[in-house]
């Protein structure tokens, strides 16, 4: 088992390991089904182009659930995320043929030694362009 | 038809139970990259304190969003589903949520905003179990207006 991070252990300005995620077509329809958020926008072509969307979307939540896995894995304990938040700032457009590349990670900007407190701000990235904005996780550390 | 501004501060009835299932907790980590052992194995959960595996702190949307669908499909709130964009998403947890967790949730719609053309809806949805506070779940809906 993964030790549990400590808070003294970590400074402003720690980076978390990035992680790139490889999306596609069946990821969403997993996602789809495990959230039961059944939009078609996020597994329908045809449907989505017919709104106006260049092609499939990723939901927004699930690429806030990825970065959250990210941290949560780093944290060792998934029940330490005290306050989670996110703008959806650009989609992740997922062809069928290619799929999408995610790129995720995370910065401590903040730490409260008495508290324990340690605030994250975390990050996904998709062919250049922010997913998510201002994305800040509070988690408490031992 | 464009949203109702006049249904800032609604509060709709209190949801039938969600009961929260180690099976579907393991599903949602799994869509979702958590790959954590306490989201899918009880002793590891029971390990760093919890009563049986716990979700991904994202799960509460999943019982968030089907309190978000009784002002969806209010007619006097006026929404075009397929005009939604969700455009902010903020969880407040007191704990994790857990298997066997039997959930209520209270949505409040907060704040309607008409902007550009849009409407910017912000609903809240309370989730407690057994009376007790367990996540606060906040959304900010954007519901885009008719091209002209």
């Amino acid at each position: 088992m993964t030790p549990i991070r400590r808070a003294a252990d970590v400074a402003k300005g720690d980076l978390l390991p990035e992680r790139v995620l490889q999306v596609d077509r069946a990821m969403l329809v997993r996602y789809a089904g495990a959230s039961l958020d059944r939009n078609p926008i996020h597994w329908d072509e045809r449907f989505a182009r017919s709104v106006g969307l260049p092609d499939v979307i990723a939901h927004g939540m699930f690429t806030m659930g990825a970065a959250a896995s990210l941290l949560t894995e780093w944290v060792g304990d998934p029940g330490r995320v005290a306050r989670y938040t996110t703008k959806f700032v650009g989609p992740v457009v997922v062809p069928y043929d290619t799929g999408a590349e995610v790129v995720l990670g995370g910065k401590v900007t903040a730490v409260d030694p008495d508290t324990r407190e340690v605030t994250v701000e975390l990050s996904a990235v998709c062919e250049g362009a922010k997913v998510l904005g201002r994305a800040l996780a509070t988690v408490v550390l031992d | 038809m464009p949203v109702n501004e006049q249904s800032a501060g609604r509060v709709y009835p209190p949801t039938a139970p969600y009961g929260v299932s180690a099976a579907k907790i393991r599903e949602f980590a799994e869509a979702v990259g958590a790959g954590d052992p306490a989201h899918v194995d009880p002793a590891a959960a029971r390990a760093l304190g919890y009563r049986n595996v716990i979700a991904p702190p994202t799960f509460a949307v999943l019982i968030a969003q089907q309190c978000d669908a009784q002002f969806v499909a209010d007619p006097q709130m006026g929404v075009d589903f397929s005009r939604v964009v969700h455009g902010q998403q903020t969880f407040v947890h007191h704990r994790p949520l857990t298997a066997g967790d039997e959930v209520i949730g209270v949505l409040h719609v907060d704040a309607v905003k008409l902007v550009a053309g849009n409407a910017m809806v912000t609903t809240r949805t309370e989730l407690t179990v057994a009376d007790e506070p367990v996540c606060t779940s906040t959304s900010m809906l954007v519901v885009r207006g008719e091209q002209p």
